[in-house]
């Protein structure tokens, strides 16, 4: 099994607070899919927010530890944030279209790396939309707005613009927390589908999602890792009595 | 609890919703309404008697006439509305072109750029701006303004962009000071807090989570401003220009103070005009005559209808825009 990525004594700081991340140590694997599940406030969005810098985009906050992706620890100063970024993407707990059509968000990322000419750019558009199972519903429309398309669409539009840049690695947050069961399901398939490519780390509230999708999972609690491991192993028979009561419902 | 609601109903029951038992109700109603109507009819008597003293006017001049007459003579007696309107339409212009990307700027740096700490104190000299009087900027434009336009601004720009083709005629002439050039920079400098404080709420109504999403794909700050921030903000830009267009219509004191009053139509921007505001101003006390007093209510007129038609257009426009782009939620 290949690593992805290394998390090594991370702590994290929000500014003006104490330690919101404490000591976390972690391996994510290639190609596989990765579940952070724990109750709300346990700092699992907060940790997946540190594997693109996303906190970067307000001062103050702090890292320490390290992030070894790669080879390289991705929380230097000599880190280029915006090549990260492009190389681990990020899909949100809405969806997120920009005010344009559907062709040019997911043209988006691409433009931004200088990709102008046509020929190129629709047929990436069109490969990040097969990838995310959405080009049948689009195909036709793909020079009208993407808001007018409905939720689940919009989620698997957004999933195609992270696509089309070709990252490594995929960060979902809570991807599904605002859509109906059926939209559930085909974002679910899709990302299992999607891990041939990329190497994804998932952050969900829904531990049968977690379950029914991921191969690993880690589960926190008040900033800490309490435990890590194949996902079979955390739902059936967890060495954490914390985990145990969590994954059984006795709190959450 | 129950019973409370069970009296409730039923009193909803027996009574039309207006008629309360409450007299204070009642009167609550009555003064609300009426404050309400008041409007409207302010509205409407303000038109009518607008209507009613430029009737002889209209009569005489007519109405395409009066608009494109560049006719302004008191002593003839004979007056057109087109070299008020010209004054009108290139200051208003020129200091929205001038006010706009000012503008803009102020406001994406205080949304998306200033460190929290700068945050207040810009906002708030943006405001204080904003609640200068009129005549202060008319004032200040006189001594202060127009001299530095006629000794450093103006023959810099007759050197240089006078020099070009096409352009070229608009900066040249007599640097005076006292000119188009100088009044559009007062009216861009009063509309650019409008304009700029509408923005930055515009502005800050971006939500969080799509300027995060479009770092996510590696945007830099002037990629998400551009891309997300000022497309997601349209709507607001947009009403923040047209208020601006409209202060710019109407203001009076400040442009009256640097234009020079004169009735003509120009091809260089370093020449005195007058304005539908600035003659009314003016000229309202000469008046002696019943056509001249006249005429001037036909300018008041003409404004009160291009300010109701330019509010008009930016609403229907604006409630199509929103039609055909649906926001999120």
């Amino acid at each position: 099994m290949n690593l992805d990525m290394e998390i090594k004594g991370l702590n994290f700081y929000y500014a003006g607070k104490h330690m919101v991340l404490h000591n976390i140590n972690l391996e994510i694997y290639k190609n596989t899919v990765t579940a952070l599940i724990g109750p709300s406030g346990c700092g699992k969005t907060t940790l997946l927010r540190c594997f693109n810098r996303m906190h970067d985009l307000y001062p103050g906050n702090k890292y320490e530890g390290e992030i070894i992706f790669q080879g390289r620890n991705i929380l230097t100063k000599e880190t280029d944030l915006i090549d990260l970024r492009s190389r681990i993407g990020m899909v949100f707990q809405k969806p997120t279209p920009f005010p344009m059509s559907i062709f040019d968000n997911v043209a988006y990322g691409l433009r931004l790396r200088g990709i102008r000419k046509k020929s190129i750019l629709s047929e990436k558009v069109e490969h990040a939309l097969k990838q995310s199972a959405i080009w049948e519903e689009v195909k036709d429309k793909l020079h009208e707005s993407a808001y007018a398309l409905s939720g689940g669409q919009q989620q698997r539009l957004v999933i195609a613009r992270a696509l089309a840049v070709e990252p490594e690695a995929l960060l979902f947050d809570e991807p599904t927390s605002a859509l109906d069961p059926i939209s559930t399901a085909k974002i679910e398939e899709l990302i299992e589908g999607l891990k041939e490519n990329v190497t994804i780390i998932i952050v969900t509230h829904n531990l049968q999602q977690a379950a029914r999708i991921s191969e690993w999972t880690g589960f926190l609690m008040l900033g800490e890792l309490v435990e890590f491991d194949r996902t079979e192993k955390i739902f059936t028979v967890p060495k954490e009595k914390l985990t145990e009561d969590y994954v059984t419902g006795r709190f959450g | 609890m129950a019973i409370a609601i069970k009296r409730e109903a039923a009193d909803v029951k027996r009574r039309p919703p207006i008629f309360r038992r409450d007299p204070l109700d009642i009167l609550f109603y009555a003064v609300t309404a009426l404050a309400a109507m008041a409007v409207v009819a302010v509205t409407l008597g303000i038109f009518y008697i607008l209507v009613r003293e430029s009737y002889p006017a209209i009569k005489k001049f007519g109405v395409f006439g009066f608009i494109v007459s560049k006719e302004w003579d008191p002593y003839r007696e004979v007056f057109g509305a087109a070299t008020n309107l010209f004054g009108t339409a290139v200051a208003t212009c020129l200091s929205l072109i001038i006010a706009i990307p000012v503008a803009l700027g102020i406001a994406i740096f205080v949304t998306e750029i200033a460190p929290d700490f700068l945050k207040g104190p810009i906002g708030a000299a943006i405001e204080l701006l904003a609640a200068i009087p009129s005549i202060i900027y008319g004032i200040w434009g006189f001594f202060t303004l127009a001299p530095i336009m006629s000794a450093h601004i103006e023959p810099f720009l007759m050197n240089t962009l006078g020099r070009l083709p096409l352009v070229g005629p608009l900066f040249q002439g007599t640097p005076m000071g006292i000119d188009l050039l100088t009044a559009s920079v007062i009216l861009s400098i009063m509309i650019i807090p409008f304009t700029a404080s509408i923005s930055r709420d515009a502005f800050n109504l971006t939500p969080e989570i799509v300027k995060e999403s479009a770092y996510a794909v590696g945007a830099t700050r002037w990629e998400v401003v551009k891309n997300v921030v000022i497309p997601y903000s349209r709507l607001g830009i947009f009403g923040g220009v047209a208020l601006s267009l409209g202060r710019a219509l109407g203001e009076t004191m400040a442009v009256a103070f640097v234009l020079g009053n004169n009735h003509q139509i120009t091809t260089s921007l370093f020449d005195a005009a007058a304005t539908i505001t600035v003659t009314l101003a003016n000229e309202f006390t000469e008046a002696s005559t019943k056509t001249y007093l006249s005429s001037l209510f036909y300018l008041a007129l003409l404004l009160f209808v291009l300010s109701f038609a330019i509010l008009a257009v930016a609403k229907i426009f604006l409630v199509r825009y929103e039609k055909k782009n649906p926001r999120e939620q």
